[in-house]
Order: C-alpha cells, then structure tokens, then sequence
C-alpha cells in the first residue's frame, strides 16, 4: 500500500474540500476502496474519511419516497422494514451481496462506486485500460468467463459487480451530490457510464463530489418486485446474471414493469426495450419470454461467456414468473 | 514488502520458533526473489521506535480496555490488533476480505478488520475472541464451539465464533439454511460447517 494522509471530515462541506485535492479519495466502508490500495490499484495520496458525517437516516417522505442516506450500511438498508416491505427487491439484492460482514461495513454510497471484479483488473500483471489507460484490455482475448455480454467496447467487458445497482437501476433511484460548487441530483441511469473509448472512466461524479444520499420515488407497484441472483455458488458469491423486476399487474395484463440485468452489463443494465415489451402485455410465460429476448437482443457473447446470455434470458423469465405469477 | 515487515514485526514481539518458521516458510513460498531480503532479516526495533511516513494518534476501546497507539495510516484494524496490541486471537487468511479468520466486533457488529484501517476506529468499541470470556468463564459460544467439536484446526474458529456472536445480536437467522446463509462469510477449510452450525443452534435456543 502507498503511503497516504489521512483526513477525518467533520461535515460534508469539509469533506468536499479535503477530497478535491489532487490525488484524493473518500473512504467510508472501504470493503472495496482497501482491498483495491493493498493491491496497489488504488493510490490516493489522501484519504478522506467521511464515516463521522451524518449521512446515515432513511427517511420516508408522505408521498412515499425515500432518501437513503449515503452512509447507510448495506446491511441496515436490508432489513430496513419499509424497503423490506415496499421494495423487496432492494432488500433482496442487498442481501445476496458479499457477507454479512462486509454488509455491515460497506456503504449505499460506497456501493455505487464499487469497481469491477473482472480478474485482468486485480491482477497487475496484466493489460487493463481500466486500471491503466491504453495498456490494452487482456480479458478480449483471456478467460472471460465472468465478463459482459452487454454494453461491452473493444477497450473493456468488464462487468459492473454490484446486485444493489441493478435493484437501485430498476427502480428509477436518483442519486444526491455535493460538490465545492453546491449540489445536484443525477438520474441514476446517467450515473454509471459505458466503458467506451474510456472504461477507466466509470461514473458522472467530480473529482471531490460526495454522495450525499439515494431517493428512491415512490413506486405503487415496489412492492411486487423480486431479485434472482444466479452464480457459481449458492452464497458470497457474484453473479453470472441476475434480474430486477417489478410488475403492475391488473386483471391478466401487465401494465407496467421495471426490468434490470446484473451480472451480464459493463454497468447496472436497466432494460427500457424489455419494459416497453410489458407494457399493455397479458401476465403469461410467452411474454416473459419475449421481454427476456427484447432484454439481450443486443448481447455480444466472448469466447467464454456467451452461456450468459441464455442464462440471463432465463433468469429474467425466472424472476418475472416468481413475480408475475403465471408459469 | 509490507507483509514482510508485518511478518518481521512479529518476530521482534512474539519471537516464538513457530512464527519463525511459519515465516520463513511464507517468504519462501513468496519465491527466491524475495532470498537476499531474508538473508538480512533481523529483528527490528519496537513498534514504538519505528519511524511512520504518516503517523497517526489514536485510542479506542478493545476489550473494555482504553488503548492508545501510534500507527502508520496505513494499518488495519487486524494488524493493529496482532502487532501493536499484541493481541494475535484474531487471524490473518486471506486479508482481502474473503475468508472471514479476520472477524472482530467493532461497536457491537461483526466486520471484516483485514479492510477496515484502524485510523477510521477512532472511539470506536472493538470485541475480539480475547473480549468474549468473563472472568475465566467462557463465552456460550465458546463453550458450544468445544463442545460441538466445532474446529479441526482452529485457525478460522476465533473469527467464526466472533462471527456467530455477532450473528445472535442481529437475530436474522433462524432456520438452519438462514444460519448457513448469514454464516457464509467465514469460511472453514476443514469444513466443520455441521458442527458449526449445531453449536451455533444450541447457544440460540439457550
């Protein structure tokens, strides 16, 4: 690990300022950011810890939205009962992540920020444009197992790892930041951005911009949701595909449904085609079916993953069914 | 060359012919780059005398007890507790957050203290397996661990029977695959993992 200065903020006005200096990180949990400095990718020459900073509330408003705060443990936001029971696949994707142990440290604003597991990454030894812009990327051509079949470039495939942005992805959530030059709301479909010419560049935050808190607009429909998390092993493990759904159904139709992948993206993959197939569709396992095939229509499998994109069709269906009813 | 100079450490504080050879062993697993290195290993001053690039002040409580210390910032909580509290109970596996050997309580919840840098436990209250026995009477959980037979090496058993203290406080598990479930964080290579979890079962339903 390189050595650092550490910087314990006292408010978030202290803390912006302590992080836009050059070389600077904020750590809160540090499950990810720690891991990544021992290894040596990660190099800050200032760490800033925002741990003390009351960013820690879940608060629901009348209207039914509710802001997360971005220091909110993954493991408190869990078994959060108002998540629980409006948002269960919030919960549920939450809890399929990591350990109960790094639950308990590792933060929603942390979590946003979490960088890939794609082994090219971690291993220095090896060619990443995300760790080192222009090196060239090793897992095109590698063992690519793990890697994306969605939203992939010819610089990068790595896959966005957490389950809690796929959930936050399908739900619409909204993401709060305060920089030196006050503050401001980002969609989160705009927040994670495609690795493109740029995959070191992974997120729409400034240099020194903190996460202040999620909302999360009132949903009537949050309640009919599920996560379905398929991976290697049945716990402590990433995905290989998951899905995020939640569906409005009335009568025999679907009215409306919220649909995102993990697992298979190079960032949270909201499906807005596999929506739309929903929209207005009869509750049945034909339109599961064809809304899974809408969502990997533009899938582009490597020579170790493509089994991800049938797989992803499946669990999608899987989820939907679990939700949706109807078999 | 970090870990060698934790390794190096505790030669200076522990000095036990076992850790000695435990290291030796690790260097020599590490490859022959790492031999001149070796060849001049000495002991090296106290923690104390040892010169920091980033110093850092800070006490919290282990154990019910106030410690004081200077740390580089760059220390974990686990080092922290194995080479400047000299309190070596809780292990080092994986150090990355994998493995679960590392498992402390810190302010009464179980966490990982191989990924979390001591300079942000400031005032916090950390529990490790030293903390869990009062007075000479173990903790239940102890106390079922031996009597389930619940290790074969013991290696990971300080983090596992920390893990399961911690697990009890949150009082999400109640069957036995929610057990295994909220458990998975700690892994046993020797896969004790049955008589794990009926200890676990039995200080729950006590």
């Amino acid at each position: 690990m390189e050595p650092f200065k550490f910087i314990k903020a006292v408010d978030n006005n202290s803390a912006v300022l302590s992080a836009s200096a050059a070389g600077a990180k904020f750590i809160a949990g540090g499950t990810n950011m720690v891991d990544l400095m021992k290894l040596n990718i990660e190099k800050p020459s200032q760490v800033v810890d925002i741990n003390r900073l009351k960013l820690e509330q879940i608060e629901t408003l009348p209207n039914g939205t509710i802001h997360i705060g971005a220091l909110v443990k993954n493991s408190d936001l869990a078994y959060h009962p108002g998540i629980k029971k409006n948002y269960p696949v919030l919960s549920e994707a939450l809890l399929s992540g990591a350990s109960p142990q790094l639950r308990n440290m590792a933060t929603v604003g942390g979590n946003l920020l979490q960088r890939t597991r794609c082994p090219y990454f971690y291993d220095t030894t090896f060619d990443c444009n995300k760790r080192n812009p222009g090196s060239g990327c090793a897992a095109i051509g590698g063992y690519n197992r793990n890697n994306a079949v969605l939203g992939a470039s010819n610089k990068c495939i790595a896959t966005h790892s957490s389950d809690m942005c796929v959930a936050m992805a399908a739900l619409g959530a909204i993401i709060h930041v305060q920089g030196e030059h006050g503050t401001r709301t980002i969609p989160f479909a705009d927040f994670h951005l495609l690795p493109g010419e740029t995959p070191h560049i992974e997120n729409t935050l400034k240099h020194g911009e903190l996460i202040t808190s999620v909302e999360i607009p009132a949903i009537s429909f949050g309640s009919k949701s599920h996560y379905l998390k398929v991976r290697d092993r049945a716990s402590y493990e990433f995905a290989l595909a998951s899905a995020a759904v939640a569906l409005d159904i009335s009568g025999d139709r679907i009215q409306s449904a919220r649909i995102a992948l993990g697992g298979v993206g190079t960032k949270p993959w909201r499906s807005l085609v596999a929506e739309k197939v929903l929209m207005g569709a009869l509750n049945n396992a034909q339109s599961y079916r064809t809304a899974a095939e809408a969502a990997l229509s533009a899938a582009r499998g490597y020579e170790h993953n493509s089994f991800k994109i049938e797989l992803a069709k499946r669990t999608l269906v899987r989820a939907l069914t679990t939700v949706g009813g109807m078999v | 060359m970090d870990d060698l100079q934790n390794e190096e450490e505790q030669l200076t504080k522990v000095g036990s012919s076992r850790r000695n050879f435990l290291t030796q062993l690790t260097v020599a697993g590490a490859g022959l780059s790492f031999a001149p290195y070796l060849s001049k290993a000495k002991p090296v001053a106290p923690t104390s005398q040892l010169s920091f690039i980033e110093p850092l002040n800070l006490s919290m409580t282990v154990n019910g007890t106030k410690r004081s210390l200077v740390v580089d910032t760059r220390v974990t909580l686990l080092d922290a507790l194995r080479n400047n509290l000299a309190m070596p109970g809780t292990k080092k596996g994986c150090d990355h957050g994998q493995c679960g050997a590392c498992t402390v309580l810190v302010n009464g919840r179980r966490i990982n203290s191989c990924l979390t840098l001591v300079a942000t436990c400031e005032g916090d209250e950390i529990t490790t397996i030293e903390g869990l026995a009062t007075g000479g009477q173990l903790h239940p959980m102890q106390e079922a661990f031996v009597k389930h037979d619940a290790f074969q090496c013991g290696y990971c058993t300080p983090g596992q029977i920390c893990s399961a203290v911690g697990l009890m406080k949150e009082g999400h598990a109640k069957t036995d695959a929610e057990i295994r479930e909220l458990m998975s964080g700690n892994i046993c290579r020797c896969g004790a993992y049955q008589n794990i979890l009926n200890a676990i079962k039995e200080v729950q339903t006590v």
